[in-house]
């Protein structure tokens, strides 16, 4: 299982044809409390760069956008009652996990390694 | 302390600033003239002329003015009122003045700083528990501007929700509340049908709705008591919207809800309506004020302000204005209103008024308006210059078709006679038919004077 | 919880607050009248109360609000003006209030003659050729000018302009607005003092552009010095050019922007003409427009016929239509059409003066301890930042909790996004010198505080009726109305 993350900060992990997607920390830090999270329904196709659900603080709302195509799977129920667990661990608290697309391991590569994205967010803050 | 470029300032009651006043606030700053302040304003683009406007009034030049205004209008003090069609001449408790006079509720903005607007969004968390209780939703906003307003909103969530792009009117709903829906939705793509009322009964044609209904409606809008006053039947609606996936609009008298069942019961989605009638004066028509409640799954796609109860840093129960990122000032283009202003202190009224009408009173203005109601449509059509026009039971509203003559001018000699005599509804297509509305306010004495008079109507 | 109990949990069954009549009309079982099915099983829970009771809980709710003769309320872009005492009276008067909205023009003449003769006023006072004023609020005002607009260009068949172009200092109402009125949003920038930024709108200009939307003075409180350019820019493209009336005060009988090429504007006649707010309401949002708009405007038109009398057009084929239900808000309009006659023409423009003055005097006293962020000449209003209390530990919230502490109203936070950190203040022609100068001390104050108490300012407030509010508690789990199982 890698990570790979979005310059909207998303980050995906993907292990074969299954993936989960979440946010990250340094998204859910910018955001602050979140209060609640918009979820996909189970069945829906993500497309790449598309947004597919949302998460809300009390002062920002935030569209959180597919870092690959694919088709949901499961949805973390868990965050609708505790939306918190993003704010707690954004990397523990996955979104949905996801069916890849056939394609999707070009657009996997086209995504930032951690590394990468930690310079990524240097330059944002 | 005169001042090198100052002219005559002048002075109003409501401007403290005095003459030496703004010189030493000119001093302080190192300006030399009012001008230097708006030096960025292109000199091409300044008024070099005073504004044309009407001499200045004193106060009790002014009074007397707005009095002979006031009193070109035919209004309550002149003439009784048997007038509806969604504004209403409803009792007003003293108590409603008493509050809503209080500048700390009407003078204060929306409550943004929730630690000093505690008085105001205490109010309207009781003011959206009371129009949940009656109702029968599960959550409220905090008002719209008004029941057309209302159905308008209500038909955008709907489209929002669903993502379809048809919306059905059934049966007749104020027509002004059609006519706004219409406006709201030719810019958005939104494809209003109505279908209409069967003539016989005056509420909808299952027939026809049967007919207009499809897997892309968004939604269907059902006045109850209708336009006419008629109490529609909701229940075969409703399932006949669940079957095709939509969500039901309900549009209703609150007053008529201190004896009928309310819309939830039925399988409303959306409850929304004029809530005028709650405590808030005619007005002209505005301002009273639009209610907006629905099911706890769509309260994420409520339109407007809504509040919600937390605690403080102690613990103790406050109220704060809560799920805004809804709305404008956090989505902007992706809001799902622009609503931001609502009616605030009609709703505050509102409040006021249910808190004293209780849970009895609000049952007594309802049977009273159902009493007085019937036993005036009895009475109109036993004088012979009219007949029954609908068949469907109503509350306190109702259609005759006037056959005693000339409607317009026994309407004519009804006001000379001192009535508010209701509304003809010869323009929107019922000629000769009258809606004539019956409030807890009329008393038999003045129903039966109304009586006396149709009967010499046609006659004078 | 016995602090700060709710009406459910006063009432107390069988007490009644209520006076009505007895019924004196032969009475029925409501069956007879209304079928069963029709009839509402369980009753309407709500509370049961003496009269007194009603009137301790609500004055009791009142004692816990802020309002303008509570103490000065600089919140920015919103005006908070005194409201004038005889205004209140005159829009109580029985002849406009009890007066039935279907009763016809001849019997409404009062109502009517008001109505027309403030649209002229609004008219003569921004230089706009027309006004209806049935829109109900500021952004009613917004969403009917922008479909006037898209019926504008829908009737020269120019389906393609779908584009309004809306500056990043904006309200969000604005482009709020205009999506609902089917267009879409393109943000443009502000440049480094505070204006549109030209080259960003030239960028942003193709044959899409339908409109542009604009606040002047814009929400930072500065004039857009470059208005004349813009509009030609715009108006040459095709488009139409909005004005945002939120700012009116700052200009009135001083520039109108009619003169300044708008096409479209509201205003918000509880803003600039001194109508009460009402803790959010009512307020009215009358919609302006130039000559070849007016056809647009929605529907019924009030005008003066030729005898004198004035009546209503409902001819008015290019019409958006209706917005809302009757006429607008009419009792909202009595206060504002008294406010105009009490001031007149040189009152109105003393209002502007005063009120520029006062935010210019209040932002040089300011500057001597705070960042001001455009450092300028502001209009009515300026915007400050608390940015620099950061390092602090402080942010510009808990200045504005600190404030509440001493009975004066925090200004605009947070807005516009622009501005990190923002505080925009608008102290209205309304307050004295010496309210002023007051206000400046709490100010000063606080921002000691930030050095030598930051503790205290961060958990402020501390001498109000409650304590600094979870609005995270409340959004999480949202509690929207008083459920007695649950308490």
């Amino acid at each position: 299982m890698f990570i790979k993350f979005t310059q909207k900060h998303e980050w995906v992990k993907s292990e074969g044809k299954t993936a989960y997607i979440g946010i990250s920390d340094f998204a859910q830090n910018a955001l602050g409390d979140i209060v609640f999270v918009e979820l996909p329904q189970t069945g829906a196709k993500l497309e790449s760069g598309k947004a597919f659900g949302s998460v809300e603080s009390v002062k920002a709302v935030s569209e959180i956008y597919a870092p690959v195509s694919g088709t949901v799977t499961e949805v973390n129920s868990e965050l609708e009652d505790a939306p918190e667990l993003l704010n707690a661990d954004a990397y523990e608290s996955w979104i949905v996990k996801i069916e890849l697309d056939a394609n999707s391991e070009t657009e996997l590569d086209s995504l930032m390694n951690e590394e990468e994205y930690g310079e990524f967010c240097k330059n944002e803050s | 302390m005169n001042h090198k470029n100052q002219k005559d300032y002048y002075t109003s009651s409501y401007i403290p600033n005095t003459k030496d006043g703004q010189n030493e606030m000119f001093d302080i700053m190192g300006i030399n003239s009012v001008e230097e302040l708006f030096s960025d304003i292109p000199n091409e683009l300044k008024l070099h002329r005073d504004l044309a406007l009407p001499k200045t009034m004193s106060e009790p030049e002014l009074l007397k003015h707005m009095k002979n205004l006031a009193a070109q209008n035919v209004n309550c003090d002149t003439h009784i009122c048997f007038m509806g069609g969604g504004i209403y001449d409803h009792f007003i408790p003293a108590v409603i003045n008493q509050i809503t006079g209080r500048q700390e509720f009407y003078s204060a903005y929306t409550p943004y700083q929730a630690e000093i607007s505690q008085g105001t969004l205490q109010a309207i968390f009781e003011y959206q528990s009371m129009i949940c209780r009656l109702t029968g939703m599960d959550v409220s906003n905090a008002s719209v501007y008004d029941g057309a307003t209302a159905c308008a909103e209500a038909m955008l969530t709907a489209y929002n929700i669903t993502g379809r792009t048809d919306i059905i009117i059934a049966g007749r709903i104020n027509p002004q509340y059609a006519e706004t829906c219409e406006t709201y939705a030719k810019y958005r793509g939104i494809n209003i049908i109505k279908s209409p009322f069967a003539p016989e009964t005056g509420t909808v044609s299952m027939q026809y709705f049967n007919q207009a209904i499809t897997e892309n409606c968004a939604a269907v809008i059902v006045q109850t008591p209708n336009f006419f006053g008629l109490i529609e039947d909701l229940g075969e609606i409703s399932k006949t919207a669940k079957n095709k996936g939509a969500l039901l609009i309900t549009c209703v008298d609150p007053i008529s809800l201190g004896l009928l069942e309310p819309p939830a019961s039925f399988g409303a989605d959306i409850v929304v309506g004029e809530g005028q009638s709650l405590g808030n004066s005619m007005n002209f028509g505005g301002p009273g004020f639009g209610f907006f409640a629905c099911r706890n799954d769509y309260m994420r796609k409520m339109p407007g302000r809504i509040v919600g109860e937390t605690a403080d840093s102690n613990n103790n129960r406050g109220f704060i204005l809560t799920l805004q990122a809804r709305e404008q000032h956090i989505r902007r283009e992706k809001a799902l209103s622009n609503i931001c202003t609502n009616q605030a202190l009609c709703a505050l009224a509102a409040t006021v008024y249910m808190s004293v009408m209780g849970k009895a009173g609000i049952k007594k203005v309802a049977d009273l308006c159902i009493q007085k109601s019937h036993y005036m449509y009895k009475k109109l059509i036993d004088t012979g210059k009219f007949k029954p026009k609908f068949s469907a039971p109503f509350f306190k509203e109702f259609v005759l078709e006037y056959n005693g003559g000339d409607i317009k001018a026994m309407n004519n000699k009804m006001l000379q006679a001192g009535f508010m005599p209701g509304i003809n509804l010869t323009n929107i297509g019922l000629d000769n038919c009258m809606l004539i509305a019956v409030t807890e306010k009329r008393t038999v004495d003045e129903i039966d004077a109304y009586t006396e008079y149709i009967k010499k109507a046609g006659e004078i | 919880m016995g602090k700060n109990k709710v009406i459910f949990e006063k009432s107390v069954n069988n007490r009644i607050a209520y006076s009505l009549p007895e019924c004196d009309v032969p009475e029925h079982n409501l069956n007879k009248y209304i079928p069963d099915k029709f009839l509402r099983v369980n009753s309407a829970e709500l509370p049961e109360m003496s009269e007194i009771d009603v009137l301790r809980h609500f004055i009791g709710l009142s004692n816990k609000n802020h309002g303008v003769l509570s103490g000065i309320y600089p919140l920015g872009s919103c005006t908070m003006k005194y409201n004038p005492a005889i205004n209140e009276e005159l829009a109580k008067l029985a002849g406009f209030t009890d007066i039935h909205p279907f009763i016809g023009d001849e019997n409404s003449q009062g109502s009517l003659k008001l109505i027309y003769e403030l649209q002229k006023m609004l008219s003569e006072i921004t230089g706009m050729h027309a006004f209806s004023l049935q829109p109900a609020a500021g952004a009613h005002g917004e969403l009917s000018g922008l479909m006037i607009i898209k019926a504008y260009h829908e009737k020269s068949k120019e389906y393609n302009r779908t584009k309004i172009l809306v500056p990043d200092s904006a309200h969000g109402t604005n482009p709020a607005s205009v999506s609902m009125a089917g267009f879409e949003t393109v943000q443009i920038k502000s440049d480094a003092s505070g204006n549109v930024d030209i080259d960003d709108l030239r960028a942003s200009i193709d044959d899409k552009l339908a409109g542009l939307m604009l606040t002047n003075p814009n929400t930072l409180g500065l004039f857009e010095v470059n208005i004349k350019n813009i509009a030609e820019i715009v108006h040459e493209a095709g488009g139409l050019l909005y004005y945002d009336g939120a700012n009116q005060n700052a200009i009135m009988g001083i520039s109108r922007p009619g003169d300044m090429g708008f096409d479209v504007m509201h205003l918000n006649l509880h803003k600039t003409f001194s109508t009460p707010h009402g803790g959010g309401g009512p307020g009215s949002g009358p919609v302006g427009v130039s000559e070849r708009l007016a056809p647009f405007l929605p529907c019924p038109e009030i005008y003066a016929d030729n005898d004198g009398k004035i009546r209503l057009n409902y001819d008015m084929p290019d019409s958006i239509g209706r917005v809302r239900s009757f006429y607008g808000n009419f009792g909202v309009m009595v206060k504002a059409y008294a406010y105009i006659l009490s001031m007149g023409a040189h009152g109105v423009k003393s209002v502007s003066e005063n009120a520029v003055l006062n935010a210019n005097y209040l932002m040089f006293k300011l500057k001597e301890f705070m960042k001001i962020e455009y450092d300028r000449k502001c209009m009515h209003e300026f915007v400050a930042t608390g940015a620099p209390l950061k390092e602090k530990g402080v942010s510009t919230l808990d200045v504005a909790k600190r404030l509440l502490d001493f009975s004066v109203h925090a200004p605009t936070v947070y807005f516009p996004l622009i501005v990190k950190e923002a505080m925009m203040f608008e102290p209205t022609e309304t307050e004295s010198k010496e309210s002023l100068d007051e206000f400046v001390e709490i100010m000063r104050d606080i921002i000691k505080e930030a050095d030598e108490n930051p503790e205290y300012l961060k958990t402020a407030p501390h001498n109000t009726s409650v304590g600094r509010l979870d609005d995270v508690k409340a959004a999480r789990k949202p509690i929207l109305a008083w459920n007695s199982d649950k308490e």
